[in-house]
């Protein structure tokens, strides 16, 4: 109990972690998986979807709304809406203690073992995904009390760590949401999900409602994170400023599929899709010396869209 | 230099709260603190600022859409803090606004005719087949069709629904739109669009736009001019190249350095 708060301790454990990886699989790796919803089952919101990640690293997931990225983060968690069925597909979690299992084949119950503890999700909205009835330090303990039975001081000091770590002075602790920032809500939510120290972190667009200067304070936080507890991660975003400055690999989805999927230099200075290509165009650059050109979609889908899957070996 | 269109000088917008035990005393918070702006017809001043800092109440005071404590919006050779209702309703026949959130700022009650042809009815101008045949080339202008006209706003998308509310403010001929944060609820690829609508129409109608929003690089896009806001003050003011080039305030500075993805974009953009 004691040994799973000791950071030395879990360092062992992440080096462990990842020279298992690099000699034998992916951190996750998720293989042709298809969402379809139960009432029209030929209609495939996301479709044959695969990738993976690794350890200590940055997978991002681009595209525009409505192109499956957060039912494909969902999936991943077992969290899918009621409605929703996977038709086919695997997502094979490689755990450091227990070895590879596919989540979409695992009971609920097991399922609630592994979330909060060792696949965590920060989600989109700071503003409506805490509870504004309980203050900010119950809501980080809870995942510490459930997974790892943390209790009284030991619990306080864990959540005042934590608090310190993302950036918040241990006293706000007591603060209801509604006391806090957008920017610092959004922190919390980030001190709740690195609680139990996961060894993959889902990030949903977790700065697309911030300010700038807050974004790239976030950003900063998360990316040093992920180098202390080598964790994976995946984040969607549709910014590719964003995906510039954070991404290892980058995974382009367009109406349910993967469009393109490589390293971050091939994907971004080195588009091969149209799509790809067209979404970049329509990024706004800092200089304002590239004209801006939205996309043309029926001249997309004129075009042979077959997707484009580099080596995705860095 | 063309010639100046609208003009605010030294406004001040105070808001209490209630503080103290069960909330029997105030505070004062200043919104905005003795913010000036000059805005030259045919072009596009844009407002920057975080979430706080008086943007968007800049926006409703130069409307008169909330009353300002002191100073005085000029427009036209009036100052419109001085009206009364009658008139203040006619001049806005030329200030019209773009709500940022197009998914709150449509009636879900009304149909997208009629919420487009309102303005021209409340302002009485020319008769009803007349409306009608304004508010369909309106749409069409803006890439929706005639058909359009007997939906409810949530048969459309978000980037449609922005649409219907740039179409909406244009279909009076405007000289002034005040757009407050127009792209910031749409994707990248919508955004994109939505930029380069507004800025043919501003060529076509000779517009003159107040552009606030909180993304630098938009703003490099679509602004002549730049006013950078903070805590309610202004604290640089100026041409948008000279300001990008060469930020004299601080904060600027941050503003400009926290942009996502410069270094790493900039092989791309090569």
């Amino acid at each position: 109990m004691t040994n799973s708060i000791d950071p030395s301790i879990h360092l062992q454990d992440a080096n462990l972690t990842q020279k298992k990886a690099k000699t034998t699989v992916p951190l996750l790796s998720v293989n042709n998986l298809t969402i379809s919803p139960k009432q029209s089952p030929t209609k495939r919101l996301v479709n044959n979807v695969s990738f993976a990640i690794e350890v200590g690293k940055t997978t991002c997931v681009v595209g525009e709304s409505g192109s499956g990225k957060s039912l494909t983060a969902l999936s991943i968690m077992g969290l899918l809406s009621k409605q929703l069925e996977m038709p086919a597909g695997q997502v094979l979690f490689n755990d450091a203690q227990t070895g590879v299992k596919d989540l979409a084949r695992l009971s609920q119950d097991a399922l609630r073992d592994i979330r909060g503890k060792k696949i965590a999700m920060i989600f989109q909205e700071p503003m409506t995904s805490l509870n504004p009835v309980l203050t900010v330090g119950f809501q980080i303990g809870e995942s510490l009390t459930t997974h790892l039975g943390l209790k009284g001081h030991l619990l306080k000091a864990k959540i005042s760590a934590l608090l310190e770590m993302v950036g918040i002075p241990s006293s706000r602790a007591d603060s209801y949401p509604d006391e806090l920032s957008g920017g610092q809500r959004q922190r919390v939510m980030i001190a709740m999900s690195i609680a139990c120290e996961p060894q993959l972190l889902i990030a949903d667009e977790p700065t697309t409602a911030l300010d700038v200067t807050v974004q790239a304070q976030i950003l900063k936080l998360l990316d040093t994170l992920k180098t202390r507890m080598q964790m994976g991660m995946l984040f969607i975003t549709h910014d590719f400023g964003v995906v510039a400055d954070i991404a290892d690999h980058v995974v382009v989805m367009f109406r349910g599929e993967i469009v393109e999927y490589g390293t971050k230099d091939a994907v971004l200075n080195h588009p091969q899709h149209p799509y790809t290509q067209a979404l970049l165009a329509c990024v706004p650059d800092a200089e304002g010396k590239k004209p801006l050109k939205p996309i043309d979609y029926a001249w997309l889908t004129n075009q042979a869209t077959n997707s484009v899957i580099r080596d995705a070996k860095l | 230099m063309s010639q100046i269109i609208l003009q605010a000088k030294h406004l001040v917008k105070t808001y209490s709260q209630r503080s103290g035990k069960f909330g029997f005393s105030h505070t004062e918070f200043k919104a905005l603190n003795n913010v000036s702006l000059t805005l030259h017809a045919g072009s596009t001043l844009a407002v920057v600022g975080e979430s706080g800092s008086g943007k968007s109440t800049l926006a409703r005071c130069l409307l008169q859409l909330q009353p300002v404590d002191s100073g005085e919006v000029i427009f036209n050779g009036h100052d419109l803090a001085k009206l009364d209702q009658k008139s203040l309703r006619a001049a806005r026949k030329d200030l019209q606004m773009v709500f940022q959130d197009p998914f709150a700022s449509l009636n879900p009650r009304m149909r997208i005719g009629t919420i487009v042809g309102e303005g021209l009815l409340v302002h009485d101008l020319g008769s009803s087949s007349d409306q009608q045949r304004q508010v369909i080339a309106m749409l069409k202008r803006v890439g929706l069709s005639e058909a359009d006209m007997q939906k409810y706003p949530h048969e459309f998308s978000g980037g449609q629904r922005q649409r219907i509310g740039i179409a909406r403010a244009l279909v009076l001929s405007p000289k002034v739109v005040v757009c407050d944060e127009p792209v910031s609820a749409l994707d990248v690829s919508i955004q994109a669009q939505i930029l380069l609508l507004l800025k043919e129409l501003q060529v076509e109608m000779q517009l003159s736009y107040v552009f606030i929003s909180h993304d630098l690089r938009v703003v490099r896009h679509v602004a002549d001019q730049m006013m950078v806001m903070h805590q309610g003050k202004v604290v640089e003011q100026g041409e948008v190249e000279s300001i990008y080039q060469s930020p004299q305030h601080t904060y600027t500075q941050t503003l400009l350095s926290a942009i996502p993805g410069q270094a790493n974009l900039k092989k791309q953009m090569a």
